[in-house]
C-alpha cells in the first residue's frame, strides 16, 4: 500500500484510541466522585498529570477541578491531545484515506466525531459520566466496525499497530499516575486504600470483571501483574505489544524485505522483556521507572515505523 | 397467470384523472414536470401523484431525511469563514428531474457526436493542424488561448483519444429546446453526486423508483474503471491504474477519493509518485510500485514542474516525459482544454461539419465572439440583452447577466470588452428552463441545467451515462448554478425506453435474482 495511506491509517486509529481512552479516564473518575463524596485524594489532578502537559495544563486553568478537567480532556481545541481535538485529526486522516477504509468504517468515524463535538456545549457546563459512556460505547463500535468491515490485511495492520501502541501506552499512563496517587506508599496496602480506589483503576481498563474472576480480593501485586503481564485481557500491556508484534510479523510477511525492520526488532525485544519480568521485580525496582522505560520504548517503536514504512525512499 | 391480470387492471385504473401539482407556478417557464397547465408530463405523472398523496410536511420530512443521511455519509465542505469547523453538504433537492427516454435518445446522440468532433479537433490542433490552414478556425484564437499548451504539440495519445472523461453542461429554453452551454474536458466534476444523490434517492422514493422506469446509474464507476484499463499503454497486459488528486483540500475532493474507492484503486497524491528512468511509480510500504495509468484530477499545468509551472507542488516532476515516451496513459491528456475555451466552443458546430461531415443535433447557444469586430459592436451595443462572460473563467466568475445587471457593471465590462476582445464572448439571455423545488415547506420553480459525462476510450466507442447532475440555482429567479454560487443539486431520472434496462429499487449494486433465499427460506 502507499506509505502516505499507511502513516495516515496508522495515525487514525491511534488518535481515536486516545480519544477513547481520555473518555475512559473522565468516567471512571466522574463515577468514582458519585461514590465518595469527600475524597481521600483529589481526583481530579491525576488525570492531568496522565497526560504529561501539566505545565500547559497549569498555565491555562490554574487548579485542576471537575469543570476545567473535563474542558481540557475533552473539548479544548488549543490542546493538542483532547478528546475532541484527536478524534478531529482521527477524521481528517480518515478522511485522506477514505478510499482504503470500508464506508462503515468512514461513516462511524464521522458520527463519532459529530457526537463529540455536537455534545461539548452540554458537557462543558454539567459533566456526565453518562456521557463519556456513550463515547466509549462509539469507540467499541469503531473498532467493531473496523474488524469486521475490513479484510485483516496490511491497511488493516498498521491501524491495529496504531491502536494497541496508544493503548499500551495510555494503560501504562493509568497505571502510573493513579497508582502514586491511589498509594503513595507501598507500606500502605490494606490499610486507607479501599476497594473502591482499586476498582477504579481496573474499571479504567474494562478490567474489574476480568480481574475479579480470576482473583476476587484486590491485591496490589496482582492488579500491577494484571496491568502489565496478563496473557489475554486486550487492554494489558502484555496483549497489546504481542498484538504489535503479531500485526508487524504480518506486515513484514507481505513485503519483500529479507531483513527485519527496526520497529519489528524493537517490539519484539519488548515482547520479550515483559515475558522474563514479573511483579515482584517490577515493584521492587520502583514502578514510575519501568513505567517510564517502557513509554520511551513504546515511542521508540513508533518512530522505527516511520523509517521502515512511512518515508520510503527506496529504489526499484 | 395473476401477474397479467393484475397487470392490466391496474392499467385500467390508472386511466383516472391526470395528475397535476396543487399551487404550483410556471409563471410562463418551461418547467421539466409539469406543462404550462401544472399537469404532470407523461413520464411524470406517477412522482406528481405520488407528492399529491403526501400529508402536508412529508416532502420536507423527507428533504431533511436525505439531507441528513448525506452529513452521515460525509459528503460535506468546511465552511473557512468559520473557524469551529463547520461542515455542510451540498445543497440538495428531494425532487427529480425527470427526463422523457424519446429526449434521451436524442442528447445521448448529440453529445457522442460532439466527442467525436472534439477529439478529432484536439488532434488535429496539436499536430496538423489542418483546420486551421483551411481557414475554419484563426490561428490566432488557438494560439493566444491561455489553455493551448504548446507543450503538447506533437503528441499522439493512444488510440487517438484525448478527452476520455466529459461533463458537458447542456440548458433548456422556453420552447424546451436543448442547447450545449459548454464542454468541461479538463477535470469535469460532479459525478460522484449523481450517484450519491441517486444511492439516497433510492432509499427513500422506492415505489415511485421502480414505477417510473428510471435508468441505472451506478455502473458509472465499473465503465470508468474498464475505460482506464482500456487506454493503457498497448505493452502493458494488468496495468496499474490511480487517481490522482490535489490532494484533502481540494474542492472536489470527495470525488476523488469516491471514484478511487469505488474502483478499488489507488488515490494518489503528487507527493507519492516519482519518476525514475522512462517510468512512473509510487512510493508504497513495499518500495516503488510502477504506474500505467492516471486519471488525473490535477489541472494541465500543476501536473509536472519541469514542463509546466515550476511552483507546482501537485504534480509530479518528469511526468510528461515518461507521457511523452508512451509509458503512461494520462486521463485527460493535458491540453485538452484548448477545446472547452469558451471562444473556441463558437466553432464546435464548425468542427463537426468538417471533422464528421455531418449536421449538429445539440445546438450551441448563439455566440458572439468579442475578438470579431462585427460580433463586437453588437456586444457593446446590446450589452443589456446578452449574458457576457471572461473566456478563461470558470465555476460561474467572471459573469455579468446583461438584463439584472446595473449600468455601472455593463460599463466596466464594456472596458474590458475594449481592452481585451480576445477573452470575452456574449450570448443571448436564454430563458432557462425550471423544475419545482422544495423551498421551505411547499414547491416552487427554479431554473435547471443538466451535466451528463460522457466516457470515450476509442474514437467509436462513446459511452454516455444515461442521467447527470442537474443543477438548481436555489435563489428566486436566479440563473447561476454553480454550486460556488449557492446553487444546489437534484437527481436526474432517465427514463428507460421498452426493452431498456431499469435500476434495481433494492440495493445499490446488487441484482435482486442473484440472491440465494435464506436457509429459512427453503
Amino acid at each position: 500500500m502507499l506509505s502516505r495511506v499507511a502513516e495516515s491509517i496508522y495515525w487514525m486509529s491511534r488518535q481515536a484510541e486516545r480519544a477513547e481512552n481520555l473518555a475512559r479516564f473522565i468516567e471512571v473518575t466522574l463515577h468514582m466522585t458519585l461514590d465518595q463524596p469527600e475524597y481521600l485524594v483529589d481526583p481530579w489532578k491525576p488525570l492531568v498529570q496522565v497526560t504529561g502537559d501539566n505545565e500547559w495544563f497549569k498555565a491555562k486553568y490554574g487548579t485542576a477541578t471537575c469543570q476545567n478537567v473535563v474542558q481540557f480532556l475533552a473539548f479544548d481545541r488549543e490542546y493538542h491531545s483532547s478528546m475532541l481535538t484527536c478524534l478531529r485529526a482521527s477524521r481528517e486522516n480518515a478522511r485522506s484515506v477514505r478510499e482504503a477504509l470500508s464506508t462503515e468504517a468512514f461513516e462511524e468515524l464521522n458520527d463519532f466525531y459529530h457526537f463529540v463535538r455536537d455534545s461539548s456545549p452540554a458537557q462543558l457546563t454539567d459533566p456526565t459520566a453518562e456521557f463519556f459512556e456513550q463515547v466509549r460505547d462509539h469507540a467499541l463500535m469503531w473498532t467493531g466496525v473496523l474488524d469486521n468491515t475490513m479484510p485483516h490485511n496490511t491497511a488493516w495492520h498498521f491501524l491495529n499497530v496504531g491502536r494497541l501502541l496508544e493503548r499500551a501506552d495510555k494503560t501504562s499512563r493509568i497505571l502510573d499516575v493513579k497508582y502514586f496517587n491511589l498509594l503513595p506508599r507501598v507500606e500502605d496496602v490494606g490499610t486507607a486504600v479501599d476497594d473502591l480506589q482499586w476498582s477504579t483503576l481496573l474499571l479504567a481498563i474494562s478490567g474489574f470483571e476480568a480481574y475479579r474472576r480470576e482473583h476476587q480480593l484486590m491485591d496490589i501485586e496482582k492488579i500491577v501483574a494484571f496491568f502489565l503481564f496478563h496473557r489475554t485481557f486486550p487492554r494489558s500491556i502484555y496483549s497489546c505489544v504481542a498484538g504489535v508484534d503479531r500485526s508487524l510479523r504480518e506486515i513484514e510477511s507481505e513485503s519483500d524485505s529479507e531483513l527485519p525492520g527496526q520497529a519489528r526488532q524493537r517490539i519484539a525485544a519488548l515482547r520479550h522483556r515483559l515475558e522474563n519480568t514479573n511483579v515482584k521485580e517490577v515493584i521492587a525496582g520502583g514502578m514510575h521507572q519501568f513505567v517510564d522505560r517502557l513509554q520511551i520504548e513504546l515511542n521508540a517503536v513508533g518512530d522505527s515505523l516511520g523509517q521502515d514504512y512511512f518515508y520510503a525512499t527506496q529504489s526499484a | 397467470m395473476q401477474k397479467q391480470t393484475s397487470g392490466s387492471v391496474s392499467q385500467v385504473q390508472s386511466l383516472g384523472p391526470i395528475p397535476s401539482l396543487p399551487n404550483y407556478q410556471t409563471d410562463g417557464f418551461f418547467d421539466e414536470l409539469v406543462d404550462k397547465n401544472n399537469v404532470a408530463r407523461p413520464d411524470a405523472e406517477e412522482l406528481v401523484s405520488l407528492f399529491n398523496r403526501f400529508p402536508p410536511q412529508e416532502l420536507s420530512r423527507r428533504q431533511h431525511a436525505i439531507e441528513q443521511a448525506l452529513f452521515r455519509m460525509g459528503i460535506t465542505f468546511t465552511v473557512y469563514s468559520d473557524n469551529s469547523g463547520t461542515e455542510k453538504i451540498m445543497p440538495f433537492d428531494v425532487v427529480p428531474r425527470i427526463v422523457s427516454a424519446i429526449l434521451w435518445k436524442h442528447i445521448d446522440a448529440g453529445l457522442r457526436q460532439r466527442i467525436r468532433a472534439l477529439n478529432r479537433f484536439l488532434c488535429d490542433v496539436y499536430n496538423e493542424r489542418a483546420i486551421i490552414q483551411e481557414g475554419i478556425i484563426p490561428a490566432e484564437l488557438v494560439d493566444t488561448a491561455p489553455a493551448y499548451l504548446k507543450e503538447c504539440q506533437g503528441l499522439k495519445p493512444f488510440n487517438d483519444v484525448w478527452c476520455h472523461i466529459t461533463g458537458t453542461d447542456l440548458v433548456r429554453d422556453n420552447t424546451g429546446t436543448v442547447y450545449v452551454l459548454e464542454d468541461n474536458l479538463r477535470c469535469p466534476s460532479g459525478v460522484s453526486y449523481v450517484l450519491q444523490n441517486r444511492h439516497v434517492m433510492k432509499r427513500n422514493f422506492p415505489q415511485v423508483f421502480g414505477a417510473s422506469r428510471v435508468r441505472p446509474v451506478t455502473d458509472y464507476s465499473s465503465r470508468l474503471f474498464q475505460l482506464l484499463r482500456d487506454v493503457a499503454p498497448p505493452h502493458v497486459s494488468d496495468p496499474t491504474i490511480v487517481v490522482l488528486t490535489p490532494g484533502v483540500f481540494n474542492s472536489a475532493y470527495y470525488e476523488h477519493s469516491f471514484l478511487a474507492q469505488r474502483m478499488g484503486v489507488q488515490l494518489v497524491e503528487g507527493r507519492d509518485l516519482v519518476v525514475e528512468g522512462d517510468y512512473v511509480y509510487m512510493k508504497t510500504t513495499r518500495g516503488l510500485q510502477r504506474v500505467d495509468v492516471i486519471y488525473r484530477r490535477v489541472d494541465d499545468t500543476f501536473l509536472d514542474p519541469k514542463t509546466f509551472r515550476k511552483d507546482s507542488v501537485l504534480g509530479v516532476k518528469g511526468l510528461m516525459d515518461v507521457y511523452r515516451a508512451g509509458n503512461v496513459c494520462l486521463a485527460n491528456a493535458p491540453g485538452t482544454g484548448i477545446a472547452d475555451d469558451k471562444v473556441i466552443y463558437a466553432f464546435v458546430p464548425d468542427m463537426i461539419k468538417y471533422y464528421l461531415d455531418e449536421e449538429p443535433i445539440l445546438p450551441n447557444v448563439p455566440t458572439y465572439v468579442c475578438q470579431k469586430e462585427e460580433d463586437r459592436e453588437y456586444v457593446l451595443s446590446h450589452m443589456d440583452e446578452l449574458v457576457i462572460k471572461a473566456a478563461g473563467e470558470s465555476g460561474g466568475y467572471g459573469i455579468l447577466i446583461g438584463p439584472h445587471a446595473k449600468p455601472k457593471e455593463r460599463e466596466e465590462f464594456a472596458q474590458k470588452i475594449k481592452e481585451d476582445p480576445r477573452n470575452w464572448i456574449a450570448q443571448p439571455t436564454l430563458e432557462l428552463s425550471r423544475a419545482p423545488t422544495v423551498i421551505d415547506d411547499h414547491l416552487e420553480g427554479r431554473h435547471v441545467d443538466l451535466r451528463p459525462y460522457i466516457l470515450c476510450s476509442r474514437p467509436d466507442d462513446v459511452w454516455v451515462l444515461p442521467g447527470g447532475l442537474t443543477r438548481v440555482a436555489l435563489r428566486k429567479g436566479s440563473l447561476v448554478v454553480n454550486s460556488s454560487q449557492g446553487g444546489g443539486s437534484k437527481d436526474t431520472w432517465v427514463v428507460a425506453e421498452q426493452g431498456q434496462a431499469i435500476a434495481s429499487v433494492h440495493g445499490d449494486d446488487t441484482d435482486p435474482v442473484d440472491r440465494k433465499p435464506e436457509p429459512d427460506d427453503r
